[in-house]
């Protein structure tokens, strides 16, 4: 029988990384995500794993590094003003092509802004976020299970590509609780031998890990090979879709405001309106193809977010005017209600 | 005839990058006959620092890392605590271990991390090209303080080993120089004991080591060790800061 158990996302994510066996976790406190530092600092103990709690988010991101270029599984997790200080150490992972798993939960900006949850983090979490031409690989879970899930599906996509990957949620789904199946089934990846890493070069000749590259052309080849990757990871593209067949007018909506969403979808499926969805999984790379071929018969679109419009631009270019794409958000921690948005594809249609 | 100097198995048979009387050569050296002396090249993981010394993965013949400026510690940190049979040394310049680095270097010694740190102290940004220091001494022309350093405006030089022997995590702190045959030979030991500190188990050790940047002193090889005999070792005193080993 499934092993149901009630608990938060945050814990949720915790609980994830370590059946994926992460072994070590660096965090700094910052609110929303403080019950994740708080738990990993028993449970890694309990495991003889490692646990610290770093002088600073850059810390924690640069001790990340140091554990993964060994080979270990490694994540730090924060909330958006410290995932901002962590993007120099992103960047370095990046480029020396470390795997890696960072959290955001993130909260309202800019600057310290406030602590309820918000979505607008995802231009710096899909862009790369720190200096250089580089991406990381972004997973937006909308629920509990899917938290657990992902995070366990995250080390293994970090391990398969040699890249950072981000795991964005909000203040909304680290606090919120629901059951998770622990032992639902999750995606396995096949692997590439760790055949790279730093452990001392017992058996082998010595090993350099690297991102700075002076000689001439040297650092243009290293960003096309990078560029290569990141288009490979096209084909682990996750995305859900609910009623586009039929449907007049699609809500497009990650995290929260997709669990919104899919609301507002049901009560306005109540009084007629025919309303789909496509809720991007992973928001790097974006499920372009998804989107591209609901144009076919839908022309309408509304992007729905927790911010002043940020997810609604890479809509708009994968669109590219075959259809009427519309944007309804609000920022600061304002969170839309399923009438709000239902009145929006009212007004719309 | 005796041959009575060797090859280290720890340097690869290279030529370096280093300026002619630059101090790098002979601390990475000095590093390298340590790390075959103890056996441990096979189990070493260094780290290399943002600064003229980037490119010592390409002189060390073992496992080394490039870190962000200032970050060494922390990914020290990293590396030792999920491979703690390993030797995880950094190596870095003043720039990078107490202006930048300083919360990494503090925290990582108050921790107690069980790593080695080689402290390259010549109280100058070398690879940027001769900006003002954290331990730039007072009076010192560089690029940013072109009329001397004056403590008014840019503070005093930071005396690092003082700095850090208060805290409950560190075991052993030296200054030394790599000014002539008998300061070298010292440094030497300083930087075997500081490994050998590590391989017992007994926590952070770091050498400071006093070494001269011609280049951007704007001297000769043979004034700049001059330099650090008459300027550097007064106000920063070479000797054992602390050893509870």
């Amino acid at each position: 029988m499934a092993k149901r158990v009630l608990m938060k996302g945050n814990i949720a994510i915790g609980e994830g990384a370590i059946k994926a066996n992460c072994k070590a976790y660096f965090g700094y406190p910052i609110t929303p995500q403080n019950d994740l530092t708080a738990h990993m600092s028993k449970r890694m103990v309990e495991l003889d794993r490692v646990f610290i709690q770093s002088e600073s988010e850059i810390a924690a991101i640069n001790m990340v590094f140091g554990a993964a270029l060994t080979g270990a599984r490694a994540m730090t997790s924060s909330s958006s003003p410290g995932i901002s200080l962590k993007q120099e150490g992103i960047s370095y992972m990046a480029g020396c092509e470390l795997p890696g798993v960072i959290l955001n939960v993130q909260r309202g900006g800019p600057g310290l802004g406030n602590i309820s949850g918000a979505q607008g983090d995802y231009f710096q979490a899909t862009r790369g976020g720190g200096h250089g031409d580089y991406r990381t690989l972004v997973l937006a879970p909308d629920s509990v299970q899917e938290m657990y899930d992902l995070v366990q599906e995250a080390f293994d996509l970090a391990d398969k590509y040699r890249n950072p990957v981000v795991i964005l949620i909000d203040g909304v789904l680290g606090q919120m609780m629901e059951p998770v199946d622990l032992e639902h089934d999750v995606k396995k990846y096949k692997l590439p031998p760790k055949d790279w890493i730093l452990d001392g070069c017992k058996t082998r000749e010595p090993r350099s890990i690297q991102s700075l590259y002076m000689k001439e052309g040297a650092l243009e080849e290293h960003n096309w090979k990078l560029h290569e990757k990141y288009k490979k990871m096209k084909q682990d593209i996750k995305c859900e879709t609910q009623h586009v067949d039929d449907a007049e007018i699609v809500l497009v909506a990650f995290g929260i405001s997709a669990r919104v969403c899919k609301s507002a979808m049901q009560l306005a499926r109540k009084e007629g309106i025919k309303v789909g969805l496509i809720r991007p999984i992973t928001l790097f790379p974006f499920p372009e193809e998804e989107i591209l071929k609901a144009t076919e018969h839908v022309k309408k679109f509304l992007v729905v977010e927790m911010n002043l419009g940020q997810m609604v631009e890479d809509v708009k270019l994968i669109i590219n005017s075959k259809a009427d794409v519309h944007f309804y958000g609000r920022p600061g921690g304002g969170l839309s209600s399923q009438e709000e948005i239902v009145n929006e594809i009212s007004r719309i249609l | 005839m005796k041959k009575i100097l060797f090859k280290t198995e720890a340097l690869k048979d290279t030529v370096m990058s280093y300026c002619p009387g630059c101090g790098h050569g002979v601390i990475h050296r000095l590093v390298a006959e340590t790390i075959d002396e103890l056996g441990i090249r096979e189990k070493t993981i260094g780290i290399a620092p943002v600064g003229c010394a980037v490119f010592a993965y390409d002189y060390w013949n073992f496992d080394v890392t490039e870190a962000a400026h200032g970050r060494p510690p922390a990914v020290a940190t990293g590396i030792k605590r999920v491979l703690p049979d390993r030797v995880v040394f950094t190596y870095q310049g003043d720039g990078d271990l107490i202006a930048i680095g300083t919360a990494e270097t503090i925290h990582a010694a108050n921790r107690g991390e069980n790593i080695t740190v080689i402290f390259v102290n010549n109280c100058v940004y070398g690879m940027t090209g001769g900006q003002m220091a954290p331990t730039t001494l007072i009076g010192q022309k560089t690029t940013t303080t072109p009329f001397g350093r004056d403590e008014k405006i840019a503070g005093y030089p930071i005396r690092v080993c003082e700095l850090l022997s208060s805290l409950g995590g560190v075991t052993y702190l030296e200054r030394v120089a790599v000014t002539d045959a008998k300061n070298i030979i010292k440094a030497k030991r300083a930087i075997k004991k500081a490994f050998q500190v590590q391989l017992d188990k007994k926590g952070f050790s770091l050498v400071e080591v006093l070494s001269s940047c011609p280049t951007d002193w704007g001297l000769n090889p043979q004034e700049a060790i001059e330099y650090i005999e008459k300027n550097m070792i007064p106000y920063f005193p070479l000797g054992v800061v602390k050893d509870k080993s």
